[in-house]
């Protein structure tokens, strides 16, 4: 490689390069499970070959491969992704960038651009995943890039790895203690900026603002974590808990997905009653507008950037791509839209113009043997209860029949999950002749022991319906519920009451119980993370920040910039006390007085001599003082190197047995 | 050595070490610069700027996805630059710099000013480096706790005389690089610039005395005389090799030209040339008399050096010729 251009100051060393491919392993490592395989394998190749390269001094490629293989990258890249922005896309062309940018390495200025691109791929993981973990590995990261950059700054051959970790150890120590008042202080301005990707965020399985049979279901057994409620009040009832959440109006016969139309529909009118309940949400992020809350939210009470559907349902004005905070007030008893504009009466009665006859005509059945509308609800769910209807999560097919779908539930599988309950039974309401709708949304939840909150997990997604009865408003009516305990499917029952069933354990020390509680203290620190770290944002700032006077950005960057500048005051007067003058010690004081008769004699230390050559120059002339001079300088060379309090007391006496030198 | 120091030296006698600190701070100024807190000056680098432009890319990048992990890296990184700061700053502050050895080369040479760097402090200094203004560092170096180190910093040379070493820089990016920390010293340190010997020329006249063959062999001419010490300046090739290693300085042969009859160099010998160039020639009869071990004296208009052999007579004889018609002492 001396061939290259490269002098010999700006030439990186082989030890530094090795190090800074394995620094870069360190930091794509992440994202390389989540490349397309023949991304992860180009990147490895190239990172091997120029380790290869390194050690056997192989030549650089041509600059035309290097184009060639960028251009075929760029149309892999695309080939995969479909593009070449957007997160996926974006972080799997700076991965594979930063490899390519391998081929060029050879001085230390690439090396500065490089590790520049490490400290920025850093960042992007934090777009896939903020788990408490992720923590220590932005601290060990940061640590290795930086010693990457001491390392390759430094002239010469390489340092010890162990100076340049430590050293880069030490810097990010010392900057955390500035890094907290920064994420505190520093006005955090309400993001997006700019439009995001649609890809951005992480993703995630949750309830999506469309419902078919088998979407609910397919939830039912995940642990994710849907969000986390903190009651300021006490905690309603479980069977009061519904979370509410898109609310689902359009039917096709196979799909029940929001209406498009009610969107400009006013605010309904409501009347709530009962006692206000207080609470808190931590919604993991979602990709989607809406938001849950408790049945039914104060209007007046919402959060910032968020607002009530005119089926009163609670949505935030963008995506929540990241975990969102927020406080609501809810009342458990309402009476909603006791008026029923005519435009949602329509949309709430709206069926398809053909299929499932025989459910339509046993709707009609009990419509003409009722003497009102709750009478016909009460026909629906005595038919679920009383007749073989089972809850599980693994329903045969409904056939190919499109149109049918609810025939074929109600009258031959008669086996569902929630959707299909909460979809027959709207079905039947509607045809029935009363407005009905289907409301997605989170039910129950579980309490952690350790902290007052509740946890709703994906598996606690659930459907229920809401019909319209004049005097009433709507009526929240959860069909599911009517079936029959005893023919819920076991496996569902065990996939989930294994929660349950270690909570009952709690007391004893057998295994689940244990690692029930394992789980509900890792749960608890994850949600303090989730709530006081990853969920502060502008509203949790400005609401934190206010409690201390500092409501307003200008108070928040003065306090920062105090802060800021009193830390670092603190660090420059620690680094000059390191950098201060050693006050010459004990024994450069005897030995030096011990030398001041020499100087009558002519003799004076050189600042740039050390002692033993002092002694040696001396005695070339001075043979005669071959004795006291010897005595003196091995007694200070003792206490110099071997620092023993016996060494002092030998060079007090080799003091005083030079004084009669004349 | 610093001022302090020297005044500990004489504690009890304290209006003797008031006027030796005063003496010696006197005397030290010219040798000895201390770099102090206030005068140490930083600014970021390229590096530095492109780090900081980085970081704001972070923060905006962080606040369009409102990301709380990227907001940390983010403010991670921006300590880290201050930190750095810091540290870049501190590694310069309390150094000494002294004048080392200046070895004299002829005009049109490369002169090499040693430097010695002391760091009086616990802390370690890291890649010190030497510039003249507005050019890049020369060299680098660190310096332990408590310890010296000697690095150089070169200049070429044009003309005789005394060449001063002048300002220069004492600055260092470390730790990362993102910060350059400099200050300017100016030393009394001077080194000493012969004149360049010409190719070849004339022979020198024999008129001035009794004459012998300068390029002709003075060898095999010396008797051995003994040994001495070695002094400074003397040639390597007369270092008797085998007193090496014993615990006493050095020996150099001595030879006695008794055989050789005295040589004089005489500028009144060279009238058709000018000064500079009478001068070069000079310089190319004392070397040449030196390689022929012949014994030689040096005559210049106001000066003159008696007949005489080894290193420190050539030295002196080229040290006449350097200062001709100039200051006897360095600037």
């Amino acid at each position: 490689m001396s061939k290259h251009a490269a002098t010999a100051a700006e030439h990186l060393p082989q030890r530094s390069l090795l190090r800074l491919l394995a620094v870069m392993l360190l930091v794509i490592a992440p994202h390389l499970l989540r490349l397309p395989a023949w991304e992860a394998a180009l990147v490895l190749t190239i990172t091997t070959w120029r380790a290869a390269a390194a050690l056997r001094q192989w030549r650089m490629p041509h600059p035309l491969i290097k184009a060639a293989l960028t251009l075929a990258v760029f149309a892999g890249v695309f080939a995969t992704y479909g593009r070449v922005w957007g997160q996926n896309a974006g972080v799997a062309l700076l991965v594979v960038m930063l490899s390519l940018k391998l081929t060029e390495l050879r001085e230390r200025r690439d090396v500065m651009v490089t590790v520049f691109l490490l400290y920025f791929l850093l960042v992007t993981h934090f777009l896939y995943s903020q788990e408490l973990w992720t923590i220590a590995y932005l601290l060990i990261s940061t640590t290795a890039i930086t010693a990457v950059l001491i390392d390759v700054h430094h002239e010469g051959d390489a340092r010890p790895a162990r100076m340049a970790l430590r050293l880069a150890g030490t810097l990010v120590l010392q900057s955390l203690p500035l890094m907290l008042p920064m994420f505190v202080l520093f006005p955090r301005l309400p993001g997006p900026l700019w439009t995001l990707p649609d890809d951005a965020g992480t993703s995630r399985s949750g309830l999506g603002d469309t419902m078919s049979p088998g979407d609910i279901s397919r939830l039912a057994l995940s642990d994710e974590i849907a969000f986390r409620v903190r009651f300021l009040d006490p905690a309603p009832a479980d069977r009061d808990r519904y979370w509410r959440g898109p609310l689902l109006t359009d039917f096709d016969g196979i799909t029940w997905r929001a209406s498009q139309r009610l969107a400009r529909a006013p605010l309904p009118e409501v009347r709530l009653e009962g006692p206000a309940v207080r609470y808190e949400i931590t919604l993991e992020p979602t990709r989607q507008n809406g938001l849950f809350a408790l049945d039914l939210p104060v209007a007046g009470r919402l959060p910032e950037r968020s607002r009530l559907t005119a089926e009163y349902q609670l949505v935030s004005t963008e995506p929540v791509r990241e975990l969102r905070r927020y406080s609501l007030v809810s009342q458990p008893r309402y009476r909603l839209q006791l008026q029923l504009p005519d435009a949602l009466r329509e949309a709430a009665l709206a069926l398809p113009p053909r299929g499932n006859p025989r459910a339509q005509a046993l709707a009609k059945q009990w419509r003409a043997d009722a003497s009102g509308d709750m009478d016909v609800v009460r026909s629906a769910l005595t038919l679920f209860h009383n007749d073989p209807f089972a809850y599980t999560l693994a329903p045969p097919s409904l056939g190919r029949d499109d149109g049918d779908r609810i025939d074929a539930f109600l009258f031959t599988t008669r086996s569902g999950y929630c959707e299909h309950y909460a979809g027959a039974f709207t079905f039947l309401m509607r045809a029935a002749g009363i407005p009905a709708r289907v409301v997605t949304g989170y039910a129950g939840g579980d309490r952690n022991p350790f902290g007052d909150w509740y946890v709703l997990r994906q598996a606690n997604a659930h459907a229920w319906s809401e019909v319209w009865i004049a005097e009433q408003g709507w009526v929240r009516v959860d069909p599911t519920a009517a079936v029959s305990p005893d023919r819920v499917d076991r496996s569902l029952s065990q996939a989930r009451g294994l929660r349950d069933k270690a909570a009952a354990g709690l007391g004893k020390l057998d295994w689940s119980g244990l690692r029930y509680r394992l789980e509900s203290t890792w749960d608890w620190i994850d949600a303090r993370w989730n709530g006081m770290v990853l969920g502060y944002g502008t509203d949790q700032q400005r609401e934190f920040l206010s409690r201390i006077g500092l409501g307003d950005w200008q108070s928040m960057l003065l306090a920062l910039t105090g802060t800021v500048t009193l830390l670092l005051t603190a660090l420059g007067v620690a680094l000059m006390r390191r950098a201060a003058p050693v006050p010459p010690d004990a024994a450069l004081l005897l030995w030096q007085r011990g030398l001041r008769p020499l100087r009558k004699l002519g003799f004076q230390q050189r600042p740039d001599e050390g002692a033993r050559d002092f002694v040696q120059r001396v005695l070339v002339t001075r043979p005669d003082l071959t004795e006291p001079l010897r005595r003196l300088l091995q007694a200070y060379l003792r206490v110099r190197y071997e620092s023993e309090a016996a060494a002092m007391r030998e060079l007090e006496a080799a003091v005083r047995n030079i004084q009669p030198v004349r | 050595m610093k001022p302090q120091s020297a005044a500990r030296r004489l504690p009890r006698r304290w209006i003797g070490s008031r006027i030796d600190a005063w003496v010696l701070r006197r005397v030290q100024r010219q040798h000895v610069a201390v770099v102090p807190r206030s005068r140490v000056y930083i600014l970021p680098t390229r590096f530095g700027y492109g780090f900081a432009l980085m970081t704001l890319v972070m923060l905006l990048g962080a606040t369009n996805y409102s990301n709380s992990m990227a907001f940390a890296l983010t403010f991670l990184l921006a300590a880290l630059g201050l930190v750095c700061m810091h540290h870049t700053h501190a590694n310069l502050v309390n150094l000494q710099l002294r004048g080392g050895q200046v070895e004299p080369v002829y005009a049109g040479e490369t002169m090499h000013f040693e430097l010695l760097l002391s760091n009086p402090s616990r802390r370690i200094r890291h890649d010190l480096q030497l510039g003249w203004p507005r050019l890049a560092p020369q060299s680098s170096g660190d310096v332990g706790a408590a310890a010296q180190t000697r690095l150089k910093i070169s200049a070429p040379t044009l003309r005789r005389g005394w060449q001063d070493c002048g300002l220069f820089s004492l600055s260092t990016e470390f730790p990362l690089g993102l910060f350059r920390a400099w200050t300017w010293i100016e030393l009394d340190l001077a080194g000493l610039v012969y004149p360049l010997p010409i190719d070849a020329g004339l022979k020198p006249d024999r008129s001035g005395g009794a004459g012998g063959d300068v390029s002709g062999g003075g060898d095999g001419q010396e008797e051995f005389a003994g040994l001495r010490a070695y002094r400074a300046g003397d040639s390597l090739r007369l270092v008797h090799w085998k007193s090496l290693g014993k615990a006493q300085p050095p020996m150099v042969k001595q030879f006695s030209d008794s055989a050789s009859p005295e040589l004089w160099l005489d500028w009144a010998a060279l009238p058709a040339l000018d000064i500079e160039a009478r001068l070069s020639q000079l310089a190319r009869w004392v070397l040449d008399a030196q390689a022929a071990h012949v014994v030689f004296g040096l005559r210049l208009p106001g000066a003159e050096i008696a007949p005489a052999s080894g290193d420190d007579h050539v030295h002196a004889c080229l040290a006449a010729l350097a200062l001709f018609g100039a200051k006897p002492s360095p600037p």
